[in-house]
């Protein structure tokens, strides 16, 4: 079947059988292979992305499902329109090391960028909360937790300028 | 996953003939459930009938005494819903719970309702909260609904189309959660109405179910005190590699007390 959906702002068409998940669409059709598979069972959170705005794991989503829609992928993160800055949510897992193999960081990026934009007065307890449906091995979590927060605040910051 | 066909109705009965009409077809709400079951194998429809494009089954109405979920109206929508926050917030901290926020986007309470998960946390609200299941052919009463393990009173090519919850005058919930799925490993929905009080138990057995002791006690006495010592028997609780069911029987205790607490708070 025939589906046209906007990936990171541009319009795309593509033709797929409907048995195809989001994340399979993405990384072996459109070759964008930022959105990892960690677990492929809904638990890790290494693969979402943004369907109109709110974070859902692309590995239990049919790429049926975006016809019509809007879909932004980690490739589609940007900083300031027109340059080459870092979101400013990547740029504070950099400053903050809120990563150590990196594998889980494209979900999380996902998961946190939606978290902030949702409520701009996070607290410790709402990151920890909402990264529930994120898994990493690596970091026991502490320096992402401060990253999440550290960009909700720069974010808030881009808001008001 | 086997290949499938798709189908994205925009009208009820177009979704309700497809439906019935194709052998082996099956609906997909938010696929929370539904699509690792297919990327398992244990289940392989010919065809899925999606009820994204049915606009009437998403949103929530205050109805005065009731307020009415429309079927496809996802978790997040609940738990974010300030009718609901103040009518009755019991049930949207029920939805706030409900696996993780990417769940929370695409999940929808009928699906949810509809499978009857054993483990999942919207039976106990609807069976606690006395609720209405209303279908493409009819209305059924939440005591009338769930039958068992992912068993439910719907008949084939039969749609849920929303849920209509009583006002209660306080509610509360609370749940053990499985690490890992985040599923309720026992949660219990306590709900005080002018006429009494229910109380359904998630996640402890083959299905949710209420304890008429505890709806008893707490009629007479709302407060955690009032069922501090009604234990429940374990005979029909499940014992797992999560917990046994004598545990499991003595957390339907513990999350009672908690969702009396969460109601009075």
């Amino acid at each position: 079947m025939q589906i046209s959906f906007t990936l990171n702002g541009r319009s795309t068409t593509v033709d797929v059988e409907p048995a195809t998940l989001v994340v399979e669409l993405l990384r072996e059709q459109l070759n964008l292979t930022g959105t990892h598979i960690g677990c492929d069972t809904s638990q890790c959170g290494a693969c979402v992305v943004h369907l109109n705005g709110l974070p859902v794991k692309s590995c239990t989503l049919l790429a049926p499902a975006l016809d019509g829609a809007n879909l932004l992928t980690i490739e589609g993160l940007q900083g300031a329109p027109g340059s080459n800055r870092l979101h400013p949510m990547q740029e504070a897992f950099r400053e903050h090391h809120g990563l150590q193999c990196g594998f889980c960081t494209p979900g999380m990026l996902m998961t946190a960028v939606a978290l902030a934009a949702e409520n701009p007065n996070l607290t410790e307890a709402d990151v920890r909360h909402g990264l529930e449906g994120n898994i990493c091995r690596c970091t026991g979590y502490q320096n992402i937790v401060v990253s999440v927060l550290a960009g909700a605040a720069a974010m808030n910051a881009a808001k008001g300028e | 996953m086997k290949p499938f066909a798709y189908h994205q109705p925009d009208q009820l009965p177009d979704a309700a003939k497809l439906l019935s009409s194709i052998e082996d077809s099956k609906l997909v709400a938010g696929g929370m459930t539904l699509i690792p079951t297919l990327k398992q194998r244990l289940a392989s429809p010919v065809a899925l009938v999606d009820l994204s494009r049915l606009e009437n089954l998403r949103g929530i109405t205050d109805d005065g005494a009731t307020i009415t979920i429309g079927a496809m109206t996802p978790h997040a929508v609940v738990a974010a819903s300030k009718l609901l926050q103040t009518k009755i917030p019991g049930l949207a901290a029920l939805a706030s719970m409900i696996g993780d926020p990417a769940v929370r986007s695409r999940g929808t309470i009928g699906g949810s309702v509809a499978n009857n998960d054993p483990a999942a946390d919207y039976p106990a609200g609807v069976l606690g909260l006395g609720a209405t299941i209303v279908t493409s052919m009819r209305e059924i009463a939440a005591d009338k609904f769930f039958l068992g393990l992912f068993e439910t009173a719907l008949e084939p090519g039969e749609i849920i189309t929303a849920i209509r919850f009583p006002v209660p005058l306080r509610a509360g919930y609370a749940k053990l959660k499985a690490p890992a799925s985040r599923y309720a490993l026992v949660g219990v929905f306590v709900a005080k109405f002018t006429d009494g009080v229910r109380v359904a138990v998630t996640g402890a057995g083959a299905g949710v179910f209420r304890v008429a002791p505890m709806e008893a006690a707490l009629s007479g006495n709302f407060g955690p005190s009032a069922i501090a010592a009604i234990k429940i028997d374990t005979d029909g609780l499940t014992s797992d590699i999560h917990a046994e069911a004598d545990y499991r029987a003595h957390l339907v205790t513990v999350m009672a007390k908690r969702a009396v607490d969460a109601a009075l708070s």
